[in-house]
């Protein structure tokens, strides 16, 4: 996975421009972030956009996007730094488990990295440890957050992991 | 001569009133002389010259005699300290919340074990105490035995507390202790651990995580400085925990608890993943605090959370804080 931090002036068809390399290069976007708060001094927005792409075309990317007047702040790979493992409780076939994978995936900057269900016995609710990655501990503690309110809405018990270690 | 008023003669009124007659010797050493001049229920009261060990036995056979009551007592008798151990209304404080506000008004030391009042008006009553020149020590409201108020605010003084979590509910304790060895459903556990006492009839309050919070409101703001309310408490209960959690949790090294928690991201009282070797994996009905600091780095103090000489021994050392 990669993130790309680029600058878009504040007007119609400038994120088309900035996805159209991508996906004629083979990638493929999994999250969007404006980060209409850190507007720079040229009236610029920032765009966070998270990818899967061949590490070998991102040079290539690079070069398009510069060709097509985007300014490109940063590029790199994004590393799964910290990951936590929780708890779920409930009904968590029934509720549509890829559903709840999805959207932690699609945040860009979360994964679902493993997932142990212990399968019900009918209509019981049923157990599964979940394990996810994000790229630093903001990031986790918000994906912990989403997955809560996923959970909320599906009724799911979610244990929480106590966090840090006793020192 | 130090005057006592113990009102709510119940558990904990009588456990209190004891231990004064057991270690009075060795109090008296302490403190210097003191006496109960009043001991009161939600019914009947005995006020003056009378034998405490006498009032217990009254009190069990055939209950407090009719006379002056409890109200009267603190806004008319002559005491110097009140013991304030009637039932707990984490709602309304009540009836606790009036008689601790009228005897601090009054200018006179309070000591309670009543969860109540602290939860209703903690700030309102500090206030009220340092207006009046008294003093109001609460140490068995949290944790019965465990010191937690006076080891933080003694023995821990002149450090920053930067998070504390904790057991603070020992029902709760032993029915996840026990589903974890025995791998049976929540319900069944729960009716077993009525049948012994350690959980009520109606086991609400504790399960459902009623009490940890409560306990944890008057932690948050005794010792984090945290203006906390009851309704600022995130509370998820016990309820829906299945021993296959446990089969789960345990592959992978954890275990499950109630955990009271509060620190810079607010007050939750919830079910969590714990490393089996960590120092709040207990089993039993125990309470355990670990108090995060700055100086004196992790802190963990575990012990028993209820009954009535436990209780009885936080409230003797509040006496102790305040005349020795
Ligand atoms: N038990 C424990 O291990 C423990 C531990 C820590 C803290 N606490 C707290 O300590 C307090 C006392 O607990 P407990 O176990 O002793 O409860 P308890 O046995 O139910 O005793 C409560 C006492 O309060 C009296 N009372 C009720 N309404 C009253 C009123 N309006 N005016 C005066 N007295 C009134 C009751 O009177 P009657 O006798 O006439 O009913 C009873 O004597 C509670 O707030 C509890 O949460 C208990």
């Amino acid at each position: 996975m990669f993130t790309l931090i680029v600058e878009l002036k504040d007007k119609p068809g400038q994120l088309i421009k900035t996805l159209e390399p991508i996906s004629r290069l083979g990638g493929n976007v999994i999250g969007i972030v404006h980060k209409r708060d850190k507007i720079t001094p040229l009236k610029k927005i920032p765009v966070e956009i998270s990818i899967e792409i061949d590490e070998n075309k991102v040079p290539e990317l690079v070069d398009a996007l510069k060709a097509s007047g985007i300014t490109v702040r940063e590029y790199n790979e994004v590393r799964l730094v910290t990951t936590s493992s929780l708890l779920l409780v409930g009904h968590i076939v029934h509720t549509d488990i890829s559903d709840t994978i999805n959207r932690i995936d699609s945040t860009g900057y979360a994964e679902v990295i493993d997932l142990h269900i212990n399968m019900p016995q009918l209509n019981e609710p049923s157990t599964a440890l979940i394990t996810i990655s994000a790229t630093g501990k903001e990031n986790l503690r918000k994906a912990v957050e989403l997955l809560k309110v996923i959970c909320k809405e599906k009724k799911i018990l979610v244990i929480e992991p106590i966090n840090e270690e006793f020192s | 001569m130090i005057k006592i008023a113990i009102i709510g003669f119940g558990t904990v009124g009588q456990g209190v009133a004891e231990v004064l007659m057991e270690k009075r010797d060795y109090l008296r050493q302490i403190i210097g002389d003191y006496k109960v001049v009043a001991v009161a229920d939600s019914k009947g009261s005995l006020i003056g010259d009378f034998d405490l060990l006498n009032a217990i036995k009254i009190k069990r056979e055939r209950g407090l005699p009719e006379g002056m009551d409890a109200m009267e007592i603190v806004e008319n008798q002559d005491f110097d300290l009140l013991i304030e151990t009637t039932i707990t209304n984490i709602e309304t404080g009540e009836p606790g919340l009036s008689y601790i506000k009228k005897a601090l008004k009054r200018g006179k030391n309070v000591i309670t074990s009543n969860k109540g009042p602290l939860v209703v008006a903690y700030s309102e009553l500090i206030e009220l105490a340092k207006e009046n020149n008294c003093k109001l020590l609460f140490e068995a409201t949290v944790g019965g035995a465990m010191p937690v108020i006076k080891l933080v605010n003694n023995c821990l003084a002149g450090n920053k507390i930067l998070s504390i979590k904790g057991i603070l509910n020992g029902t709760c304790n032993y029915i996840l202790s026990r589903m974890e060895k025995e791998k049976m459903p929540f319900e069944q556990i729960l009716a077993e651990a009525q049948e012994l006492k350690i959980a009520e009839a109606d086991p609400s309050y504790d399960v459902d995580g009623i009490d940890a919070a409560s306990k944890l409101v008057i932690v948050a703001n005794a010792l984090l400085g945290i203006d906390a309310k009851f309704e600022d408490v995130e509370i998820t209960g016990i309820r829906e925990i299945t021993p296959e959690a446990f089969d789960v949790a345990m592959e992978k090294g954890y275990t499950i608890r109630l955990i009271a928690e509060a620190g810079s991201n607010g007050l939750k009282v919830s079910p969590r993943l714990i490393p089996l070797q960590h120092p709040l994996a207990l089993q039993g009905t125990l309470n355990a605090l670990l108090i995060k600091t700055d100086l004196a780095g992790d802190v963990v103090v575990v012990g028993k959370g209820a009954g009535k000489r436990e209780t009885a021994s936080a409230i003797v050392s509040d006496l102790i804080q305040l005349y020795g």
